[in-house]
C-alpha cells in the first residue's frame, strides 16, 4: 500500500488485543515509552470474539492508574480498525504520534525530570 | 475463600515515603483468586510504584516476590534472601498472611497492601459475595445451605424480619433477603417444616476471638518453626 508512517513507533504484534495485559502497558511506560497505543479489531468483529473488549477494559484501568499518578491519561489509548484498513492504521499512528508529541516526553525517561 | 481488596495507590504511596528499598510481597492463594494480591497484581503494583518513583525522582528501588501463601512458615521462609535489605514491605496477602510475615520477620516494617474484607464466593467473574461469617457453629444443614448469619443483615436465626419486602432486604434493593432464599429453597426441596423448628439464641462466644484450635492427634512438637523469626532478631 506504501502509506507513510512515523518512524518512531515500535509495533508489537499480538494475535489479539485480548493478549495485551495491564502489566505490558505499564512495562512499556516504565521503560520510557512516551505513549502506548492498543490497536485492535472493530468492536463486535474480534476474531476471538471478545478479546478487544477485554483490552478496552484494561486500557481504561491503566488510564485510571495514570490519573492517580498525575500522568496524562491520553498517553495510553485504544483504537479499533479492521485488518484491511491500511490507510486508517497509518492515520491512527500519525495522529497518535502528534498527540503524544504535544504532551511532551514521558516523565519516566531516564534522566528526565518531572 | 478470603476476599480482599487492594488499598488505593494514594494510601500505598504514603506507606513508602522516605524508604529506599521497597518489596511488594504477593500471595498466590486467596488474594490471587480475587485479583487483589497475586503474582500478577504484585507485578502491576511494583511497576506502578516504579513509575511513580521515576516520575518523582525519589530513587526508590522496588522489588517484588510472590510465594504460594503467606500463612505457612515454610513459605514465609522463602522471603529470607530478598527481604534482607528492604526498608519496607508491602504485603498483599490477607490479614493472616501479613501478620505471618510480620511475625517471621519482626525487624522489618510490614505494611498491609490490601483490606481483608470477608469470606466469600466468586459468583461471576469480577463479583464476590459474602457467604460465611466463620461463626464457629455451622447450621447450614437446617437452612438449605444458605447462611443466615452471613447473608441476613441482622443475622436472624428464625425467619425474616418485617423489613423483608419483595424478597429483598430492607438495607438495599440489591441484597436478597437471606430468609426468602432459605424459604424458597426449602419449599423446592419439600422441607418447609424445617423452618418451623425454632432455634435457641446463638452462643456468640464461639464466634469471637482470639480463637484457637489444637488437634492433639496432629501435633509433632515443631513450634520452633514459629520461633524462627524471634531467634534471628
Amino acid at each position: 500500500m506504501r502509506v507513510e508512517c512515523p518512524p518512531n513507533v515500535k509495533v508489537v504484534e499480538v494475535p489479539c488485543t485480548g493478549r495485551v495485559d495491564i502489566i505490558h502497558i505499564l512495562n512499556a511506560l516504565e521503560k520510557g515509552a512516551d505513549g502506548v497505543f492498543v490497536i485492535g479489531c472493530l468492536e463486535g468483529e474480534c476474531h476471538f470474539l471478545e478479546g478487544n473488549l477485554r483490552a478496552k477494559k484494561r486500557v481504561a484501568y491503566v488510564k485510571g492508574i495514570l490519573n492517580s499518578l498525575g500522568i496524562e491519561e491520553e498517553r495510553v489509548d485504544m483504537y479499533n480498525l479492521s485488518a484491511a484498513m491500511g490507510q486508517r492504521f497509518a492515520e491512527i499512528v500519525k495522529d497518535g504520534t502528534e498527540k503524544i508529541k504535544k504532551l511532551g516526553p514521558s516523565p519516566m525517561k531516564d534522566g528526565q525530570k518531572a | 475463600m478470603i476476599i480482599a481488596e487492594q488499598k488505593s495507590l494514594e494510601e500505598l504511596s504514603k506507606m513508602i515515603i522516605g524508604c529506599k528499598k521497597v518489596m511488594v510481597a504477593g500471595c498466590n492463594t486467596c488474594v490471587a483468586i480475587c485479583f487483589a494480591g497475586g503474582e500478577k497484581e504484585a507485578g502491576i503494583l511494583a511497576s506502578v510504584l516504579r513509575i511513580a518513583a521515576k516520575k518523582d525522582g525519589t530513587g526508590q528501588e522496588i522489588i517484588e516476590q510472590t510465594v504460594q501463601r503467606q500463612c505457612e512458615w515454610e513459605f514465609l521462609d522463602e522471603f529470607e534472601d530478598k527481604i534482607k535489605d528492604c526498608d519496607v514491605v508491602i504485603s498483599l496477602a490477607c490479614g493472616i498472611g501479613i501478620q505471618g510475615l510480620a511475625e517471621r520477620y519482626p525487624n522489618k516494617k510490614i505494611m498491609p497492601g490490601v483490606n481483608t474484607t470477608f469470606l466469600g464466593f466468586p459468583v461471576e467473574t469480577g463479583v464476590w459475595e459474602e457467604r460465611c461469617a466463620a461463626c464457629g457453629e455451622c447450621i447450614l444443614g437446617t437452612t438449605a445451605g444458605i447462611c443466615p448469619i452471613a447473608r441476613c443483615a441482622k443475622g436472624l436465626l428464625n425467619g425474616p424480619c418485617g423489613g423483608s419486602q419483595g424478597g429483598k432486604c430492607e438495607i438495599s434493593s440489591d441484597t436478597p433477603c437471606a430468609w426468602q432464599l432459605i424459604y424458597d429453597r426449602l419449599k423446592e426441596q419439600g422441607l418447609l417444616e424445617v423452618m418451623e423448628e425454632i432455634k435457641a439464641p446463638k452462643n456468640w462466644s464461639k464466634s469471637s476471638g482470639p480463637r484457637k484450635i489444637i488437634r492433639e492427634d496432629l501435633t509433632i512438637g515443631d513450634s520452633d518453626k514459629a520461633d524462627k523469626g524471634k531467634k534471628e532478631s
